[in-house]
């Protein structure tokens, strides 16, 4: 079996962003981290190796340097076999676009499990699972909190509204990570020397023969949202209770 | 001219709010740039959905009623309702921002060659969509430069929208799921067993921070009790294994906009606020001051949550009866 799974870097949250001058990217001095989904996929996927003898991981990036060593370190150090970076500049692309990049290492690779996180924490849009499933004319099982392989079938276990819902998706499949999944790892020393010497590629989206490079969905303009105003700091519970019913009129 | 297919979001053959949230969105939208708009429910046994929307002002509620179409599989779904939207001729469909949206739109979108954008909050005056990103820290306004356009709207950004009257037609339509080439099978659904309200449409959330430890329920119920409110969590509380995950609100679990918000004990990170900043009235429990909750809170309470919550619970239940 071999399952693709995503390396995405994204800028931490908690992190001041600075809008670049354009309006359309962050700019300055971002602290990146690992996408917090992608380390749930990344883990989900060593799990499913570490039970399918044979299984080979590969984690693919979009981007530049930094992006190989989000790789590197986020998923060779941690376990997977070997990594792929497809050269891009981040802020030039939609996931339109990345899905057809995924799609295009899909057909060299020819996984039979695409395993990514279920959305990227800056872009936030939730789409390049269900994109790259449709593009492949896969089954997709998005939002996973479970994923058990047996043969070639998956039992998936989804985060939906108003509870949990099980499919059986047959394999090739694409399978996105939710919260629950599981705890990713560490990775340990050991992980971190071997992974320097992991195979590691580097494509050019042209490598990977797409019909045309162009966007569908182009960033305009970005702005910092305007935020509440703090209003009163209560004296007590008494005080609370009664600014809630008479001035807020919410109890 | 527009034309605009809206997919209903029903839960066992009952019309979920958020489907009108939605509908306000697409109203704008042809009040903004001309054209009409159409409901599509797709499902099993559902012709009473397609009913309920029939005095919203639609020039069709078209019905796709197909036993493949039971249980809401993505690649189904998103295959009907592109075949639906390809033979009206719509060019541009939308869905509440839900699990089912999240999962069936992309893929409608690849079928129709559209670009789609995720979780509207608004539309600008030259077409432009704003969306939350990074997270919530930033809007960012995006265009789509595809011809046919695909849309999830973040229901807690619009107010519902009003009935109008008159009589929509029901159009049925001969769907072809083709779920059986599709490779997926529905298992089960585990429902969350709850006698409170949905997240997404209650007036009233306590929500609960790491803050609460392993007491998060005994803190929190008793006052949800009281106020017959939704109970909501943080992504750290739900991380520490306090609270089940399909509690999380924020950017990256569910946005709600109730009427009050309890933010009890929790320090109000960028991406709880993305998914709570819309609520009415806001009211933070914590006993650190520093805590950025209090700078979006309308009424800030600085005190112990282990003391303060039962006390409120308390002197609500006294003033109730």
């Amino acid at each position: 079996m071999k399952i693709l799974v995503s390396a995405k870097r994204v800028s931490d949250p908690n992190a001041k962003l600075a809008i670049a001058k354009d309006g359309k990217w962050i700019e300055g001095d971002v602290e990146y981290i690992l996408n917090p989904f992608c380390e749930n996929a990344i883990e989900c996927a060593l799990q499913i190796a570490e039970a399918n003898e044979g299984t080979e991981t590969v984690a693919i990036g979009i981007g530049d340097d930094e992006t190989a060593r989000f790789i590197r370190q986020g998923a060779l150090a941690r376990g997977i076999d070997r990594g792929i970076l497809v050269s891009a500049e981040e802020a030039s692309i939609d996931s339109d676009l990345i899905a057809r990049i995924y799609q295009g290492v899909v057909h060299r690779e020819k996984p039979d499990i695409v395993l990514l996180g279920k959305q990227a924490i800056d872009g936030d849009s939730n789409q390049v699972g269900q994109l790259l499933a449709e593009y492949l004319g896969w089954p997709q099982a998005t939002f996973a909190s479970k994923v058990e392989v047996s043969g070639n079938k998956a039992i998936v276990t989804r985060e939906v509204d108003g509870g949990l819902e099980t499919l059986e998706v047959s394999l090739p499949c694409v399978i996105t990570a939710d919260l629950r999944l599981n705890e990713p790892r560490f990775a340990s020393l050991a992980g971190i020397m071997k992974a320097k010497k992991k195979p590691f590629d580097e494509l050019e989206i042209d490598d990977l023969d797409l019909e045309d490079t162009d966007t569908k969905v182009q960033i305009v303009g970005l702005s910092t949202p305007s935020g509440r105003k703090a209003g009163v700091i209560v004296k007590d519970v008494t005080e609370l209770v009664q600014k809630l019913r008479s001035e807020a009129r919410a109890i | 001219m527009s034309k605009v297919l809206i997919l209903a979001e029903h839960d066992k053959g009952a019309l979920k709010k958020v489907t009108l949230n939605t509908l306000a969105f697409a109203r704008q939208y042809v009040a903004k740039f001309g054209g009409s708009y159409d409901f599509a429910v797709l499902g099993h046994n559902v012709a009473g959905v397609a009913e309920a929307l029939r005095g919203y002002g639609a020039g069709a509620v078209h019905l796709a009623d197909h036993a493949d179409l039971q249980h809401p599989i993505a690649s189904a779904w998103a295959k009907v309702l592109a075949d639906l939207a390809k033979s009206i001729g719509a060019d541009m469909v939308v869905a509440p921002a839900t699990t089912t949206g999240k999962d069936v739109l992309p893929r409608t979108a690849v079928r129709l060659g559209a670009g789609m954008a995720s979780d509207i909050i608004a539309l600008t005056d030259s077409g432009a969509f704003a969306r939350p990103m990074w997270a919530g820290n930033l809007t960012g306004n995006v265009k789509i430069s595809t011809a046919n356009k695909v849309i999830s709207v973040r229901a807690s950004a619009f107010d519902a929208a009003e009935a109008t009257g008159g009589q929509s037609p029901v159009v049925a339509f001969a769907a072809d799921p083709a779920l059986a080439s599709s490779r997926v099978k529905f298992v089960s659904f585990d429902g969350v067993q709850s006698t409170r309200p949905d997240l997404a449409e209650a007036a009233t959330i306590v929500s609960g921070g790491r803050g609460l430890k392993d007491r998060f329920y005994a803190v929190t119920e008793p006052l949800a009790d009281v106020l017959g409110a939704a109970i909501g969590a943080t992504r750290a509380a739900v991380d520490d294994g306090y609270a089940p995950n399909d509690l999380q609100i924020g950017q990256t679990g569910k946005v709600v906009a109730p009427q009050l918000y309890f933010a009890i004990a929790m320090s109000g990170a960028v991406q709880h606020l993305a998914g709570m900043k819309n609520s009415k009235v806001i009211v933070a429990i914590n006993k650190n001051p520093d805590e950025p909750i209090f700078k979006v809170a309308d009424y800030g309470l600085i005190a112990d949550a282990f003391v303060a919550v039962p006390e409120l619970t308390a002197q609500i239940k006294a003033l109730r009866g």
